[in-house]
């Protein structure tokens, strides 16, 4: 996922969800994993410039992994706070920013993990239950 | 009884962007908002958008809800990469003159209910 450009943010997330209709995968589940993926993208590219999405999608669930090697999370639990955003004002007049981000991915997913380095980055993984 | 994208048109007054051939889509809810965090965090599928904000998120935005239209308040329009964005994907984008306020309340008073919820 490049990190350059706000307008492109959302391109693999579509894929995805677009991959998972195909394979005909019932609509709940791929709302969940479009939403969970958008905006763990968006993260990604307000935050850290861009990283890099695995899906992997089984009969039983689909496994996101989403890595990148921005400026890290200094207090993962303040982060997943409601209304806590670290995102600057060109995003907010975006319509993001809100800080609603993590709380959203964690809703929406059946299990989310989030490791992050300061000053190395941050990987998040997430899985959704299709049965 | 259900509302569908042509009932919209007509109660907004609005003009059509894109989607002319989309018109019969029913929509079930609505949602009115220019944080897109908040409309991700709204469950429901086959809505439609109103927005004041423009840019290209609100196309991917509608795209992962599932949503059949957006409409631009206060007569705002969207951008031709907007608009293939959107029609890449099947969604009707229409703008109306009607401030947000008012047109939510215009298809509130036709039928339409929102219902937003968070999980």
């Amino acid at each position: 996922m490049a990190g350059d450009d706000f307008t492109r943010a959302g391109e693999a997330s579509g894929k995805v969800k677009n991959a998972m209709k195909q394979l005909g995968l019932n609509s709940d589940a791929v709302r969940k994993v479009a939403i969970a993926m958008y905006e763990g993208e968006i993260n990604m590219v307000i935050h850290a410039g861009g990283g890099q999405a695995d899906v992997d999608i089984t009969p039983d669930a689909v496994l996101m992994v989403l890595t990148d090697h921005g400026p890290g999370i200094a207090d993962i639990d303040q982060a997943m706070q409601e209304g806590w955003s670290t995102a600057p004002e060109s995003v907010r007049n975006l319509g993001f920013g809100a800080g609603m981000g993590l709380p959203n991915m964690r809703k929406y997913t059946d299990d989310m993990k989030i490791e992050s380095t300061v000053g190395q980055g941050t990987t998040v993984r997430m899985k959704v239950n299709l049965k | 009884m259900f509302m569908t994208v042509a009932d919209i048109k007509r109660i907004l007054n609005a003009q059509v962007h894109c989607g002319d051939d989309l018109m019969d889509k029913e929509v079930k809810t609505a949602c009115g908002s220019d944080m897109m965090s908040d409309v991700l965090a709204y469950v429901k599928d086959q809505s439609v958008l109103l927005t004041g904000l423009v840019n290209c998120q609100v196309i991917r935005t509608a795209e992962m809800m599932d949503m059949v239209c957006v409409v631009f308040v206060r007569a705002k329009t969207p951008s031709e990469e907007m608009l293939e964005l959107a029609r890449e994907r099947g969604i009707v984008v229409m703008s109306t003159q009607y401030r947000m306020f008012t047109a939510c309340g215009l298809l509130y008073e036709g039928g339409l209910k929102g219902g937003c919820r968070v999980e």
